[in-house]
């Protein structure tokens, strides 16, 4: 590979990485906030699919893709509460429900999707940050949406959170022991349900950028399993939310290798290279979760855990 | 089996005729087999591309008496399109089934057309062999090459850099003849021109094929086309970042307002109304048809706003041409391993275009 073609790969990864990595993030986000309460939702995909769908009907439909980015997190909001109300009942299991809601959220979006297939919405702007390079493909890779700045801006603030206040304690408290929770005085259903809901919010936020930035329209294919791969990084992440962000943004980068040595001319073998992502993680996984300190990480409450 | 259909479908014919004969006016159109159709799709039937090609083209078929048209969409091409094709030929009560995605054809349709021989299969390829698979499957096919030789030739004329981008799915054949195809059209009006393509790996996966065109467009490309089910990603991203386009399968000119040139389209409908009107007879399908510009199978997209005069003028030409089979392929013909693959001028229907493995000399890409 000449340094030229390396130098193409490294701004293809960067831009990748921005461009790609903000529905991991989100989805990801969301569900460690659900995890660290003491559930799983395994039904994100559900979320991220008719996030992406609601918003890019509202979109079309009021004209302001702000707008539509709201009504997917309302979407995903009424998702995860409904997921968190039936994880209260008793007697059932938490993973199961998110396996039924994964395939509920998508049926939904699918059904009500079909009119908005067609159409063309109006999309999110990006904020060019690459006005100071006179290197057009870098000056494309720092075309930022503002969705990823939030999602960085709402990982440091879950991090601090969850660390620092009363809220972040009670969602920790309840994670991990759900009798001192108890003892606390606090209603573990009600703290749960809450979790879900927000972490089904942040997952529809995430479905938003898939329709209404990138790859920027709505169709029936728009996910493939992107939902799904975020609860994994969550595991991969160490239930931080912090490594959530670096761990969606070596997925995005990661991503674009395939794609990028097939255009300077590296063409062989592009099945092996598309599945870096992949790859890459399991090798990550196996490298970080071994340790018994990634042991200590998992909330205890987690039906994972037990 | 084929002995025995044809037995079956003459003694219902005789019945037929004979109920007519002997009672109402309008009995031989009543007792004819109802024909119970399914349609079985890889994705959404409205994806702005093949499925919803072979969807719009399916309305023909609808419109015959006596036919029912059962669809399913998002059908993979694994053990699920056995598993679908058997519920409509079980449940149903489907007759006549089009499989119309590539990898449907090998194991699945052929295994179920040796399972259920009174089932009409025809398959949405060139694949079906008369000497070893089943006589009641069966292939149609539209050699879209042809009109994306035109979108080549209009392509070659609107491109400043006379670098195309191509953002692909599959090597198979028929992907591979439209990429190479693409090249020749644009050399017969710039012999520097060149065609970069980006393989994805799968027919439709919008955030590759996205990272795809935008890695075509940052490596200098300034016309994108591609050969993926559904191509409005594809598009909008080229016109999102500027740059020109071809279309795909159906018409995408409404996304790219700015930069759309033409695009390469299947008619379907003239197969379909082809099967149509032998149903509405009673007649047997033919078993294999196959079509190009000069039988009215194809068609390229109206002109958009970024094809330049020169370019609609030559495109014109070149379609004018391909009516008249004037041969793509003229040998010789190397790839871009530096093999001589084609010596000879080939016949625009020849079979050995069918088994297309490589990508010509001027292609910047790989098919593995």
């Amino acid at each position: 590979m000449s340094e030229n073609g390396l130098v193409i790969v490294l701004i293809a990864m960067l831009g990748g990485a921005i461009r790609v990595s903000t529905p991991f993030m989100f989805v990801a986000l969301g569900e460690t906030l659900t995890e660290k309460s003491g559930r799983i939702n395994l039904g994100l995909e559900g979320n991220l699919v008719l996030g992406a769908m609601v918003a890019y009907a509202g979109s079309y439909q009021t004209g302001s893709p702000w707008l539509g980015v709201l009504f997917a997190g309302l979407a995903g909001l009424v998702l995860g509460a409904m997921h968190g109300w039936i994880c209260k009942l008793p007697k059932v299991n938490d993973i199961a429900v998110g396996i039924a809601f994964m395939s509920f959220g998508t049926g939904l979006a699918f059904f009500f999707g079909k009119p908005y297939i067609q159409p063309t919405a109006p999309r999110l702007e990006a904020i060019p940050l690459g006005w100071w390079s006179s290197n057009p493909s870098i000056a494309q890779a720092l075309q930022v949406n503002p969705l990823f700045l939030v999602g960085i801006a709402l990982a440091v603030f879950m991090w601090w959170a969850l660390a620092n206040t009363r809220w972040g304690l009670i969602v920790r408290m309840t994670g991990d022991s759900a009798a001192s929770a108890r003892a606390m005085g606090v209603s573990i259903d009600l703290v749960r349900l809450l979790a879900t809901a927000a972490g089904g919010f942040l997952a529809g936020v995430g479905g938003a950028f898939l329709s209404l930035y990138y790859p920027g329209s709505w169709n029936e294919g728009l996910s493939s399993g992107q939902g799904l791969m975020a609860v994994a990084l969550v595991i991969f992440a160490r239930w931080d939310p912090v490594r959530c962000v670096w761990a969606a943004l070596l997925f995005g980068a990661a991503g674009a290798i395939g794609p990028s040595l097939q255009s300077i001319g590296i063409s062989q073998g592009y099945y092996f290279f598309n599945a870096a992502p992949y790859i890459l993680t399991l090798f990550i996984m196996i490298a970080s979760a071994r340790s018994k300190s990634a042991a200590r990480d998992v909330p205890g409450e987690l039906s994972l855990a037990k | 089996m084929i002995r025995s259909s044809i037995n079956r479908r003459s003694l219902l014919k005789a019945g037929a005729a004979g109920l007519a004969a002997s009672a109402l006016p309008f009995g031989l159109a009543r007792a004819q087999t109802p024909i119970v159709l399914g349609a079985v799709y890889v994705g959404p039937r409205d994806d702005f591309g093949w499925n919803q090609a072979h969807a719009v083209a399916m309305d023909v078929l609808k419109q015959v008496p006596g036919v029912t048209v059962i669809e399913e969409e998002n059908v993979p091409e694994t053990d699920a399109v056995s598993k679908s094709m058997e519920s409509m030929i079980n449940l149903d009560g489907a007759n006549l089934v089009l499989a119309t995605s590539f990898g449907y054809y090998k194991p699945f349709v052929v295994e179920s057309a040796k399972k259920y021989p009174a089932v009409q299969f025809r398959h949405a390829a060139p694949l079906w062999n008369k000497d070893t698979d089943p006589a009641n499957a069966g292939s149609y096919f539209c050699y879209l090459n042809q009109a994306h030789f035109v979108d080549g030739v209009a392509a070659g004329l609107s491109s400043a850099s006379g670098k195309i981008g191509f953002v692909a799915a599959k090597p198979i054949p028929s992907v591979l003849s439209n990429i190479n195809s693409v090249l020749l059209g644009a050399r017969s009006v710039n012999p520097n021109a060149t065609v970069q393509v980006i393989f994805t790996g799968e027919w439709s996966l919008p955030v590759r094929e996205a990272e795809a065109a935008n890695a075509l467009i940052d490596a200098g490309c300034d016309v994108i086309t591609c050969h993926v089910d559904g191509p409005k990603v594809v598009i909008e991203t080229a016109e999102g970042r500027g740059v020109k386009s071809c279309g795909h399968n159906a018409s995408q000119a409404p996304l790219a307002p700015k930069g759309f040139i033409t695009g390469a389209e299947y008619k379907w409908e003239t197969i379909y109304k082809i099967y149509a009107d032998a149903l509405a007879k009673g007649e047997a399908l033919p078993n294999f048809i196959a079509g190009g510009y000069h039988n009215d199978m194809l068609r390229n997209s109206a002109y958009g706003a970024g094809a330049t005069p020169e370019a609609i003028k030559a495109a014109d030409a070149a379609i004018e041409g391909l009516k008249a089979q004037k041969p793509i392929y003229v040998g010789p013909l190397k790839d871009n391993k530096g093999n001589v693959v084609i010596d000879g001028t080939k016949d625009n229907y020849d079979p050995v275009l069918d088994g297309m493995d490589y990508l010509l000399e001027g292609v910047v890409g790989s098919t593995t």
